[in-house]
C-alpha cells in the first residue's frame, strides 16, 4: 500500500521535525507567508531615497485565528509520491520531551496544512509549531530530490564543512 | 528499497555534461554542466585556472603575491598584472562603498586580504571557460558562491537554497533563478571575520546576506558589503541596478529587496 506509506512517512518526518523544533527551542523560525510580503515600490525608481527593502515579521506569518496550524505549502512532498486527499492522523511519537501526535490534510498531493494533536508543552504549542514550515522544508532538503534543490548558497563553508554541508548531500545524489 | 537491481532499474538519466567536486580556496567547488558534450578535459582547465588564481592571492600561502605584499616583500607595482588588477578593483570599491568594503582592512589583524573580491572574481573566471566550450546551462558553488547559468533542465529554473543561519542542515528560503549570481555572506561560518571598517566590530543586525545579480564577482562584494553595513545594507544592494538582496536579521526576519520578489520559490 504505497500510498499509506508514504502518509506514515511524512507523518514520522513531522514527528522528526517536531523533535527537532524542541530540540532548539530558543531557535525563532524563519517562515515567511507569501501573502504578508509587502512589496516597496522598485528602489531604482527613487535613486535618491534610501529604498526600504520589503519586510515579513515572522509573527505576521502565523495564522492567529489557529495557532495550531500552519502552512507548509513549500514543504511538498517528494516528487512521485502521491498522496490521497484528505485527513491522516499519524501515531502518537514519544520523544524525550513528551509525546507528539500530528495531523496531516492533504488536497492536490500535497500537505496543504498541519495540525499538532498532542504536544508537550501547550504553552509552547504557537511557537513550536509555527516552525513547522521551516524544518518540513529542511527535513526535505535532506534528503536532497524532494524539494528539488537543486544548489545551496551560504557564506563559504570550509573544505572540512564541506561534508556536513547541504551542498554536499546535493553532489552525492547527483554522483548517486 | 529492498527491490532487485536490474529489471527494475531506472532509465539511465538524460546525457550531461561533467560534475565534479574539488577542493579549492580553502573551500570546495562544485561544477555540474548540463549540457551534453561538453568534456572533462574543460572542467580540468577551469580547477587549473583556480589553483593558479590561488597560488597568487592566498592569504594562506606564504609565497603567494599577496602574502609578499602584505610583508612588504613585493612593492604592488612590481606584482602581476592580474594582481594589480584585483587591488585596483578593491580600491575602487573602497572609493565608492565609502569605506565599508575595505580589503586593506576588515579582517580583524588589518592585514591585507581581497578575498571579499577573489572568491567570485575567480570562479567567474573559471565560469568563462565553459562559456566559451559552449556550456549554456551549468553551475559553480564555491562554497556557497553560486553561478547559476541557463536551465538544469528545460524550462525549470535552478533552485537555490539559502543556508538557515542556525542550522548548516537547513535551508531558510528557496530562489529560483536563470542566469544569476548567488552570494550569500555571514556570521556563521569561518568566524565573524567581517568587521565594520568604521567600528572595527562584528556587524550588527543580519545574520546572513544573500545577493543575486548578473555578476558574481559582484554579487560576493556586495554580499560582503552589505553584511558589514548591516540593516541597511540590503537596501543598499538595491541601488546596484540589476541587484538584490535577501536577507535573515538577528530577530529572524526575513527582508528583501523588490528584485528578490520574483525569485522566491
Amino acid at each position: 500500500m504505497p500510498k499509506r506509506g508514504a502518509v506514515a512517512l511524512a507523518l514520522t518526518t513531522l514527528a522528526l521535525v517536531l523533535l527537532f523544533a524542541f530540540k532548539t527551542p530558543d531557535v525563532a523560525p524563519i517562515a515567511a507567508g507569501r501573502n504578508t510580503a509587502l512589496v516597496q515600490p522598485a528602489a531604482s525608481s527613487a535613486p535618491a531615497a534610501t529604498p526600504k527593502p520589503a519586510t515579513v515579521p515572522v509573527s505576521e506569518a502565523r495564522p492567529a485565528a489557529n495557532p495550531s496550524a500552519a502552512p507548509v505549502a513549500t514543504a511538498a512532498p517528494a516528487a512521485g509520491t502521491a498522496l490521497a486527499n484528505g485527513t491522516d492522523t499519524g501515531s502518537v511519537v514519544q520523544t524525550r520531551f513528551g509525546p507528539v501526535q500530528v495531523q496531516v490534510t492533504i488536497a492536490g498531493g500535497k500537505i496543504t496544512d498541519v495540525t499538532a494533536l498532542q504536544l508537550p508543552n501547550d504553552r509552547q504549542r504557537s511557537a513550536e509549531i509555527s516552525q513547522i514550515a521551516e524544518p518540513m522544508l529542511r527535513s526535505e532538503a535532506l534528503t536532497a530530490q524532494s524539494a528539488q534543490i537543486d544548489l545551496i548558497s551560504g557564506a563559504t563553508y570550509t573544505s572540512d564543512a564541506y561534508a556536513q554541508s547541504l551542498q554536499s548531500a546535493l553532489d552525492q545524489a547527483a554522483h548517486g | 528499497m529492498a527491490e532487485r537491481a536490474g529489471a527494475a532499474e531506472p532509465a539511465a538519466p538524460a546525457a550531461r555534461g561533467p560534475h565534479r567536486v574539488a577542493p579549492i580556496m580553502g573551500t570546495v567547488i562544485s561544477i555540474d554542466v548540463r549540457d551534453p558534450g561538453i568534456p572533462e578535459s574543460v572542467v580540468d582547465a577551469m580547477l587549473a585556472r583556480l589553483e593558479e588564481i590561488e597560488a597568487r592571492f592566498s592569504t594562506y600561502r606564504p609565497g603567494s603575491e599577496i602574502s609578499r605584499i602584505a610583508r612588504g616583500e613585493l612593492a604592488e607595482a612590481a606584482a602581476s598584472a592580474e594582481v594589480q588588477f584585483v587591488l585596483g578593483m578593491c580600491d575602487d570599491l573602497h572609493r565608492t562603498t565609502n569605506g565599508w568594503f575595505d580589503a586593506r582592512g576588515h579582517r580583524t589583524d588589518g592585514r591585507l586580504d581581497p578575498s571579499g573580491l577573489v572568491k567570485g572574481w575567480a570562479v567567474e573566471e573559471a565560469a568563462l571557460l565553459l562559456d566559451e566550450a559552449g556550456a549554456r546551462n551549468y553551475s559553480c558553488n564555491c562554497g556557497g558562491d553560486v553561478i547559476a547559468r541557463g536551465e538544469p533542465e528545460p524550462g525549470r529554473p535552478w533552485r537555490v537554497g539559502i543556508r538557515h543561519p542556525d542550522r548548516a542542515d537547513a535551508v531558510a528560503r528557496v530562489l529560483a533563478v536563470r542566469d544569476l549570481a548567488v552570494a550569500t555572506s555571514g556570521a556563521y561560518e569561518r568566524g565573524e571575520h567581517i568587521r565594520d571598517p568604521r567600528t572595527g566590530k562584528a556587524p550588527t543586525g543580519l545574520l546572513s546576506v544573500t545577493v543575486v545579480g548578473p555578476s558574481l564577482t559582484w554579487a560576493d562584494v556586495y554580499a560582503t558589503t552589505a553584511f558589514a553595513m548591516g540593516e541597511a545594507g540590503p537596501a543598499w544592494v538595491a541601488t546596484h541596478s540589476g541587484y538584490g538582496a535577501l536577507a535573515i536579521t538577528t530577530d529572524q526576519r526575513l527582508v528583501w529587496t523588490p528584485l528578490v520578489e520574483p525569485l522566491l520559490a
